[in-house]
Parts: structure tokens; C-alpha cells; sequence
């Protein structure tokens, strides 16, 4: 009887949080399609977001471009079909392995720093002292950090893409004797604009929006403790991975990207 | 309660799980007077300005300021009310990621038409004002903690509000500090008439600064003047005082001793 009970006790919570988190979601896109729109701050928060991850990202999409140029020949050799590697090597990173990885990335590194950040300055009564100055704190933290997730993420995408394919290129072509050209217009001929470059991005704005609403939905909603911010930090990585992970299925499932 | 109170809370309950802080409180703050609040830790002192503030809502009962029932009102309709209210924090409250003169302009940039050389010359006289000249671009974490509490307290002035809550402006001061900030609020209040509530352990200076004194305790509030609270017969208030300023540092002695001229 316990045990159902703290079930139906989680689900209604789940419920709840679900339902804030919608709300939350709602101010965020009424304040960023109303003036004041906070440029300066949403370019601050791109920088922070963007070009801070830069580093990880390329050199992340450079070696998952590496392993997979290795271990694509290892397996095309078997059927004397290694010059289908860019094809390969391309397809998977482009509707897969692109966007899921580099919203993980991203959420480890900018994501939990995101939530990290609200959370201390819930702590420190910042978020109270915007409120006392007549300013929202949602208007004026929340949603610049939110809409800096959503459009870097795409970007972040299509670098780690890039970095992936070259990292491929140089293990498939100069390490292991694939003909340059057979790479590149096997990898051309197999992407398709339509099909799985659109996949691809509307993978990564969804995971974008993803990560933005849970990182600073845990943040803003912590306790104002320091072990509020560590629960935030921790409970955005694992939920906005976890949320990645099954959002990633559903689109493919539905729109078989 | 009277007719010139500028804050009044009538009848608020308010708990946090099974702790109880008020058991329909009652009190008011007059206009264009210094209130200090005290009490034990725990008695809801910093609970009572978050109230008055809008930040917190009370389980029952009404807390009107300027005559208006803030608890009823929405988010968005409290920053009406909050417009009228400056506050300064315990720890401040500054944003860390800016610089000091950009904290003090910020509410400035956010609601008046001034221009970026009228702001920056208004923010220039209340950091003076609050003796940090030329301190503009220092970050929060460059300053100590007395320069960032009258930082803080630069910031909360600066639109000319009509209330100012104050949490614990001297906790943790030096008693140069302590001084400082002291003759600071009772200053703002004599030149532009605005109403304090002050939240405080340090005894002498409530004493020395308080037109009105509101001992919280038990879930209630007992207020009088600094004397009559003195005076008071009242067995919690004298153990408070007589415990209080037992604690005080010895160069505040004097001020502090119960019976003594305030």
C-alpha cells in the first residue's frame, strides 16, 4: 500500500513539475518575443555558451570522426566496400552522432556552469534584488541564457560535424589509403539537404531548447543553499542527458531523421 | 497600528513546514521614520521585510504598504509597489557579474529616460554619498564586506524610493563600519524623509538610531520607543536587552545599557 502510495505521491509530482516547467517555458518565449530584447546580454551569454564550448566540441568531433573513420574501414574492408567510408562515416554523424553528442557536450559543460550560476544566485539573494528593482529575473537571467542554448547549439552542431569530418578524412585518407576523392563524393553523394541536414537541425534546436529550459528551470527553482546548487548542477546533467537521449528516439521515430 | 503608518501588517500567520513564525502579528511603521526590528535568531526579523517586499506571502492576514494589500496582488502588479521600496540585502545582493556602477545604474537603465552620461553622473553622487567614490569599476567580489553592504545600499537608493528595508546592514562590521553605515541611514532619512525598517542584533546602534523599536517574539511584536522599551516591564524584552547588551563589545557599552538615555 506504501509502495503504491509514494508511486502515485511521484507521478502527481512528476505532474507538477511538468506543468511548472511549461509555465517556465511560456514566460521564457513571451519575454524573448517582447521588447526589451536584451541583445547585449543574449551576445554575452552566446560568447559563454558558444565560443567557450568551441574548444571541446571541435576537438570531440575530431576524434569520434577519427574512431569512426577507423573503425568504418575496419568493417567496409570485410566487404571490399572502404570506399564507401565518407558515406559512412558521413550519415552518422550528420543524423545521429552529431547532434546527440554535441548536446551532451554542451550540457556538460555549458549546460551544468548554466544552472550552476542561477542556482548562486538564488543563494546569494541576487534573483531576490532584481525583484526589488521592478526587473524579472526571468526577463533578464533566464531568458537570454535559454535563447543562447537554443541558437548556439545548431552551430556548435554543424562545427563538431565538420571537425568529425576531417578527423575521418585524415584517418581514412592519409593513414589508411582510401582515395581522397572517393571520400569526399561518397560523403557528398550520400548527405541530402532535405532529409538529413534539416534532421539535423531540427535535432539540435530541440535539443537546444531542451537543455536551455531544464538547465535553467533547475536553477531557478533550487534551494538556496550551497547543496541546492550542487542538486541543480547535478539534476540538469542528468536529466537534460537522459531527456536528449529519448527525445533523440521520438524524433527519429517520428520523422525518421 | 495608526493612521500614518506607511506599513501595516494586521492578523499575519505565517509558518515554513511545522515551524510557526507569526501567530497573527500585528504592527505598523510610521512614515518618514526609522523602525528597527528585533528579536532572537529565528524570530522573523529578515521573514517580516521579505513580507513587505512582496517576496514572501503570508499564510493568512493582510500586509498593506502605502495602503495597498500586496497580498493579493501578482508578480507584476508588486513591481508597482516595489518601485516605492529599495532594499539592501544582508549580503548585499549585488550582481557579480557587474561591475559596481553598473549595479547603482542598473535600475536606473531599466525604468527612467535618463541618458547614459545623466545616470552616469547620478550614480557618481550616491556612490559618494555612500562614501565609495570612484569605486564604479570595481566588481562585488574587489569589494570588503562594509564598502559592498553601502554599495548595496547605493543601488537601493538610487531611484528615490519612499521605503527602505534594511537586513542586518552591521552584521559582520567593523564598529567604524558599523558607525559608517549608521549615521548613513539616519542621514537618508533626515534629508529626504524617507521610512526605515531596519533589521538589527547591534543594540546601540538601534537604540541611538531607532525613532520606533519592534521587538519580535513569541510569533507576535511588542513596539514602543527606544526609552520605553527601556523601561519596559516586560520580562521577554528585558531578558533580550539585558542579554544583548551583555554581548555588545565594550566600546558600545554605554549606549547599550538598559535605562540609559537612548
Amino acid at each position: 500500500m506504501n509502495a503504491l502510495r509514494t508511486l502515485g505521491y511521484r507521478t502527481l509530482m512528476l505532474i507538477v513539475h511538468l506543468g511548472r516547467m511549461a509555465v517556465f517555458l511560456a514566460e521564457i518565449g513571451k519575454n524573448g518575443l517582447r521588447p526589451p530584447f536584451r541583445i547585449r546580454r543574449l551576445v554575452g551569454e552566446i560568447f559563454d555558451v558558444g565560443v567557450l564550448s568551441l574548444a571541446i566540441v571541435c576537438l570531440s568531433g575530431a576524434t569520434v570522426g577519427a574512431v569512426l573513420g577507423l573503425q568504418g574501414y575496419n568493417t567496409l574492408t570485410r566487404f571490399g566496400a572502404e570506399g564507401s567510408l565518407g558515406a559512412v562515416v558521413g550519415l552518422t554523424l550528420v543524423r545521429e552522432l552529431g547532434p546527440v553528442l554535441t548536446a551532451l557536450l554542451v550540457t556538460g559543460r555549458a549546460g551544468s556552469a548554466m544552472a550552476a550560476e542561477i542556482a548562486s544566485m538564488v543563494t546569494t539573494e541576487q534573483l531576490d534584488g532584481l525583484r526589488m528593482m521592478s526587473i524579472d529575473p526571468i526577463d533578464f537571467v533566464v531568458t537570454p541564457k535559454a535563447f543562447a542554448m537554443l541558437l548556439v547549439m545548431p552551430m556548435l552542431n554543424a562545427l563538431f560535424v565538420l571537425f568529425a569530418f576531417f578527423g575521418g578524412y585524415v584517418i581514412g585518407v592519409e593513414l589508411l589509403g582510401v582515395d581522397g576523392g572517393t571520400y569526399v563524393s561518397s560523403l557528398e553523394d550520400s548527405i541530402t539537404f532535405s532529409d538529413d541536414v534539416a534532421g539535423t537541425l531540427i535535432k539540435s534546436v530541440v535539443f537546444g531548447a531542451l537543455v536551455g529550459l531544464i538547465a535553467t528551470y533547475r536553477g531557478y527553482n533550487s534551494e538556496p543553499t550551497s547543496a541546492g546548487v550542487s542538486a541543480a548542477t547535478t539534476g540538469t546533467v542528468v536529466t537534460a542527458s537522459v531527456s536528449i537521449l529519448i527525445f533523440d528516439y521520438v524524433i527519429t521515430a517520428l520523422w525518421g531523421v | 497600528m495608526s493612521a500614518t503608518d506607511r506599513i501595516q501588517l494586521e492578523g499575519v500567520h505565517l509558518s515554513f513546514g511545522d515551524r510557526t513564525v507569526y501567530r497573527g502579528l500585528d504592527c505598523g511603521f510610521p512614515r518618514g521614520r526609522i523602525s528597527v526590528l528585533m528579536g532572537g535568531s529565528g524570530a522573523g526579523k529578515s521573514t517580516l521585510l521579505k513580507l513587505v517586499a512582496g517576496l514572501l506571502r503570508p499564510d493568512r492576514g493582510r500586509v498593506l504598504v502605502v495602503g495597498e494589500d500586496i497580498t493579493q496582488l501578482r508578480e507584476r502588479d508588486l513591481f508597482r509597489v516595489r518601485d516605492r521600496i529599495g532594499m539592501l540585502f544582508q549580503g548585499g545582493a549585488l550582481l557579480d557579474a557587474m561591475s559596481v556602477f553598473d549595479n547603482v545604474a542598473l535600475p536606473l537603465r531599466e525604468h527612467s529616460r535618463l541618458s547614459e552620461s545623466e545616470i552616469a553622473e547620478e550614480v557618481e553622487r550616491r556612490l559618494a554619498a555612500v562614501g565609495l567614490p570612484d569605486t564604479g569599476s570595481l566588481m562585488p567580489r574587489e569589494l570588503s564586506g562594509g564598502m559592498l553592504r553601502r554599495a548595496a545600499l547605493a543601488r537601493a537608493i538610487v531611484t528615490d524610493p519612499e521605503i527602505v528595508l534594511c537586513d542586518e546592514p552591521f552584521s559582520g562590521l567593523d564598529p567604524v563600519n558599523v558607525r559608517r553605515i549608521e549615521n548613513l541611514l539616519v542621514e537618508l532619512n533626515q534629508r529626504l524623509g524617507l521610512t526605515l525598517l531596519v533589521t538589527s542584533h547591534h543594540l546601540s546602534s538601534s537604540l541611538r538610531m531607532a525613532d520606533q523599536i519592534v521587538f519580535l517574539i513569541d510569533g507576535g511584536a511588542v513596539s514602543g520607543t527606544p526609552a520605553a522599551l527601556l523601561a519596559s516591564q516586560d520580562a521577554r524584552v528585558r531578558e533580550f536587552m539585558e542579554a544583548e547588551s551583555a554581548g555588545e563589545p565594550a566600546h558600545h557599552g554605554a549606549a547599550a545599557t538598559p535605562g540609559a538615555a537612548p
